[in-house]
């Protein structure tokens, strides 16, 4: 509840980070979500990987539509400035203002029912224009603010609360994604934070559209025997094909690995993300394969996660637009404006 | 109408009727500019079709030494190039008119007139004849025409050749061609026709400080100056040059001439409402950002102009008005968006508009648009009729005050962050019903949360009632405090007293002051304001109030601009008479007389002047 302050203790022995806060500085205000909602634990996932990656407040902007997921940007960083747009075109303020400012860190939360009906066309051109952003889709099949009706994520045959049965088929974010050409690609679940910071951080990292499809589950409307976004079905049926580990800059290794069976990408700040397959034969850079892995594995109703698809050196927004490396909002006017002169000399083809 | 014998020199008007996708226009646009360069007052209107080639699409050019340069409907002469087109294109020639056109098939009788003088000339066979391939004959044929016009009208043939010149120096076959398609139907016409024709020309000097420009151009060049980076847009008829221009200048003035690299960022985006969104973000970042579009576009944008008015971001619309509802007629022009744009999107919401009557007002109001925008901290429209976007006019020289510095509002700088206590983003410090605003990345203080939903003087959520009520007073009361910074209306007393008064605005202008001067010309004095922004000023107020009766001109159905004269000023709306034309066309004097008439009581004034 927004009007309940929030506790503000600290434990002594709390650690600081290279910036000198601590995780409870990435708290945002309380959540107004049921208890339980497995948003509240991707919002805490997303506040540990702010705080491990050393995230200046200020210079992350925190963006989401309309629906139960969107609310959450309100529940981490207050720091940070935040805009909750309208249901489901958050990604075109987000290329608006990546556009402008190229600088920032920037975090999009969205759902199912925001990215997936009416946010559909803004979410494929988002990953089409490779807008250098975080992208976090919440997805717990079900419509929650409006009180449990099917979204376009929920499986054939799953049931709602009262016991309608869903008949149309799913979109599946993370192939969607992957089809449209999306450089980075992951699956991941709210009940399973060691999985999913070192995603979100690799994500935050990475530069171009970072997308990662988080089940999530709806306790009030979606998590009964029935449903396929509930947390038994998930913890059930997912399967981590790749375990991902982010190594931050000027960190020393340690953890131990068989020989071929990891990974690396270096990101373009120099981090690292060490890919380590769990399936033998999988391949995070084979985007045809991965689409073929994840639509098999979806025919045997099971639930791939990890970072499913990595390639590090695509071209974003700003490539695709050829702009100075400088964020536009900070040249100077007079570098804008070409002047009387200018314009008297233009002037003359007009005659 | 006024008879051709009555007209004469620099005093006339013509139409070419011809088929689109034939390069006619490139025909057309050097007749114009040849008679600019004549220093003849002129102007051009292109009526063409939703298409790209095979369709009837024509071009008018008005020559008027008095300098009118409205529309005239009265062609004095008619170039027939498109048989499809004949009948409609002869039909409109004024009695004692001529018509040009291609007689290399026969003119079926149906198309005689008696009252007319037809001049027949071969240009299809001669160019059959003169040039190989069919495209070049194709083009050709369009050039042959405008050497008959020379002969006919007796153009500047040097100033013509001069032109070609310009045009294809580089490239010598090309000019030769031209040159002999003028020749040849310069040469036609001298030998088998009287020329010149009673409507002719003589050289003026009423262009020395004229440019030919368009309005599109001219606002894109305005987004330049005003230092817009970030443009966001779904191509759409008829606004779609805008952008285009906007790329141009950008090419030319904002590439960094080291790295190659550009100081501008256009999107071009999935539809308008994609575009709308990416104007907002990017303002939210503090880029002065702005998107072009026409009404379809708007009522796509409106959820989102909902939330820059609410959230109070700065965003630049420029709706290049077409013909509506629906897709209407995409190419034709109108003034149907004004109540569209003056309360786009559900809930109360108000805009600030700004409305040009040519395109030099449109470079103006260009960059004053942003001025205000963030100035006031929320959406502010362009509202721009097609005719002045899209066809080239001869406007005065566009000036540019190098000491101009943006207005960009309250904003607060990392340094005056520091010194905060706390920020709050939407509270009235100053008592002008304007929040200081903080641009993210700044300072770790500035930091709020941009909303749609219902939020508090502190930028919090809240349905509290009071709380909600707070921020929507404040809102209207900042929209309306604009009405004094906007630009003021255009105000043209009569010579002698009146109650009489007329309101207009955009293109409209034109028409109405070359029926005030025929008004006045039979005694009849009508005072006149041009609204040029809305909110509505106090001027606009006292003007409405200071006259007994006030004809209300414009170019839609429902008389918008009337009505929301009615919404938001006191005068009484009985005092208001409408007077509207909305075919599609550019507004002719015509259509004033016709409407203020039976008001004056002066039944004989139309038949007089027709």
């Amino acid at each position: 509840m927004t009007y309940i302050a929030k506790p503000v203790a600290r434990h002594p022995k709390i650690r600081a980070n290279a910036v000198g806060l601590t995780p409870r500085d990435y708290e945002g205000s309380m959540t107004t979500l049921c208890a339980g909602c497995g948003h509240d634990s991707v919002t805490a996932a997303l506040i540990q990987a702010f705080w491990e990656i050393d995230l200046e407040p200020h210079r992350l902007a925190k963006l989401s539509g309309i629906g139960c997921s969107s609310k959450t940007p309100t529940y981490f960083v207050k720091d940070a400035h935040g805009f909750n747009a309208v249901h489901g075109r958050m990604p075109s303020i987000a290329a608006g203002a990546n556009a402008a400012n190229r600088d920032l860190l920037y975090v999009g939360i969205s759902g199912d029912g925001d990215s997936l009906s009416i946010g559909l066309g803004q979410f494929c051109h988002a990953i089409r224009r490779n807008v250098n952003m975080l992208y976090v889709l919440e997805n717990n099949g079900v419509y929650g603010l409006t009180k449990g009706q099917f979204s376009a994520s929920a499986d054939i045959g799953s049931t709602a609360k009262g016991g309608e049965v869903n008949v149309q088929g799913p979109i599946d974010a993370a192939a969607l994604a992957l089809t449209l050409g999306a450089t980075f690609v992951a699956r991941s679940f709210s009940g399973d934070k060691a999985q999913l910071v070192p995603i979100l951080k690799a994500g935050m990292k990475h530069e171009g559209f970072a997308f990662v499809d988080v089940i999530s589950p709806c306790v009030t409307f979606n998590d009964h025997k029935g449903s396929t976004k509930s947390y038994a079905h998930t913890r059930e049926h997912m399967h981590e094909v790749v375990h991902t580990d982010f190594v931050p800059l000027r960190s020393e290794i340690t953890a131990d690995y068989a020989e071929g069976a990891v990974k690396t990408v270096t990101m373009h700040d120099g981090s690292m993300v060490k890919l380590r397959k769990v399936d033998e034969d999988y391949d995070t850079s084979d985007r045809r394969a991965v689409i073929d892995f994840l639509s098999e594995a979806g025919a045997r109703g099971e639930i791939a996660t990890g970072l499913l698809y990595l390639h590090e050196a695509g071209k974003d927004l700003h490539d695709f637009e050829n702009t100075v490396d400088e964020p536009l909002v900070e040249i100077p006017y007079a570098d804008l404006c070409p002047g009387s002169a200018a314009l008297d000399e233009l002037q003359k083809e007009w005659r | 109408m006024v008879h051709p014998s009555a007209c004469g020199v620099n005093d006339f008007a013509l139409k070419i009727g011809t088929v689109n996708g034939t390069g006619s226009a490139s025909a057309n646009g050097l007749l114009l500019q040849a008679l600019y360069r004549m220093g003849v007052p002129v102007s051009g209107k292109n009526v063409f079709p939703s298409n790209i080639q095979g369709l009837p699409t024509w071009y008018e050019i008005r020559i008027s030494k008095d300098g009118y340069t409205a529309r005239s409907p009265d062609f004095h002469l008619t170039v027939a190039m498109n048989p499809q087109s004949y009948a409609r294109d002869i039909e409109e020639v004024v009695s004692g008119g001529w018509v040009l056109y291609d007689s290399s098939k026969e003119l079926d009788d149906e198309f005689r007139r008696d009252d007319v003088t037809f001049i027949g000339v071969p240009f299809a066979e001669m160019c059959v004849r003169e040039f190989e391939g069919a495209r070049t004959r194709i083009l050709m044929k369009n050039i042959t025409y405008v050497g008959a016009l020379v002969a006919l009208l007796d153009f500047d043939m040097n100033i013509v050749k001069g032109m070609i010149e310009e045009k294809f120096g580089a490239k010598k076959h090309l000019m030769d061609a031209n040159f002999k398609a003028i020749e040849m139907g310069h040469d036609y016409l001298e030998k088998h026709y009287e020329c010149p024709l009673p409507i002719r020309l003589e050289a003026m000097k009423e262009n020395t400080d004229k440019v030919i420009i368009t309005g599109n151009a001219a606002a894109a060049l305005g987004c330049v100056y005003a230092g817009a980076t970030v443009g966001a847009w779904y191509p759409i008829t008829p606004s779609t040059s805008l952008m285009d221009a906007f790329n141009e200048y950008c090419q030319r003035f904002r590439v960094d001439p080291e790295t190659g690299k550009n100081k501008y960022c256009i999107l071009q985006a999935e539809d308008e409402l994609a575009a709308a969104g990416m104007v907002i973000g990017a303002g939210w970042m503090g880029a002065r950002a702005f998107s072009p579009t026409s009404g379809p576009g708007i009522s796509l944008m409106s959820e989102f102009i909902g939330l820059a008015y609410y959230a109070e971001i700065p965003a630049v619309f420029i709706d290049v008005q077409r013909a509506g509802p629906s897709t209407g007629m995409p190419t034709r022009t109108q003034q149907g968006d004004l109540m569209l744009a003056a309360y786009a999107s559900h809930g109360d919401t108000k805009h600030i508009l700004l409305i040009p009557s040519d395109p030099r007002e449109s470079f103006e109001l260009a960059v004053k648009a942003f001025d205000i925008a963030e100035r006031f901290q929320t959406p502010t429209f362009i509202l721009q009729d097609l005719d002045i976007g899209m066809n080239d006019w001869v406007v005065p020289k566009l000036e540019w005050d190098d000491s101009y510095a943006p207005d960009r509002g309250k904003v607060l700088s990392a340094e005056e962050l520091e010194k905060l206590d706390k920020f709050y983003r939407y509270v009235d410090t100053d008592g002008d019903h304007i929040g200081y605003r903080s641009l993210p990345g700044v300072h770790p203080r500035g930091a709020y949360f941009a909303r749609g939903s219902g939020h508090d003087r502190y930028g919090r959520y809240t349905e509290d009632s009071d709380a909600y009520v707070d921020v929507m007073d404040r809102l209207r009361a900042k929209v309306d405090s604009a009405a004094d910074h906007l630009p003021q209306p255009d105000i043209r007393k009569a010579a002698g007293p009146t109650t009489l008064g007329i309101v207009s605005l955009g293109g409209c202008h034109w028409a109405v002051l070359e029926a005030i001067d025929d008004l006045a010309a039979r005694g009849i004095h009508v005072d006149y304001l041009r609204v040029r922004a809305f909110p509505f000023s106090r001027s606009v107020e006292d003007f409405l109030a200071s006259h007994d009766t006030i004809f209300v001109v414009e170019q839609n159905r429902d008389g918008q601009l009337r009505n929301l004269l009615a919404l938001e000023t006191d005068c009484v709306k009985d005092k208001m008479i409408s007077v509207t034309y909305y075919g599609g066309q550019p507004l002719s004097k015509g259509h004033v007389l016709e409407g203020l008439a039976p008001h004056l009581e002066i039944k004989a004034l139309m038949e007089v002047s027709s």
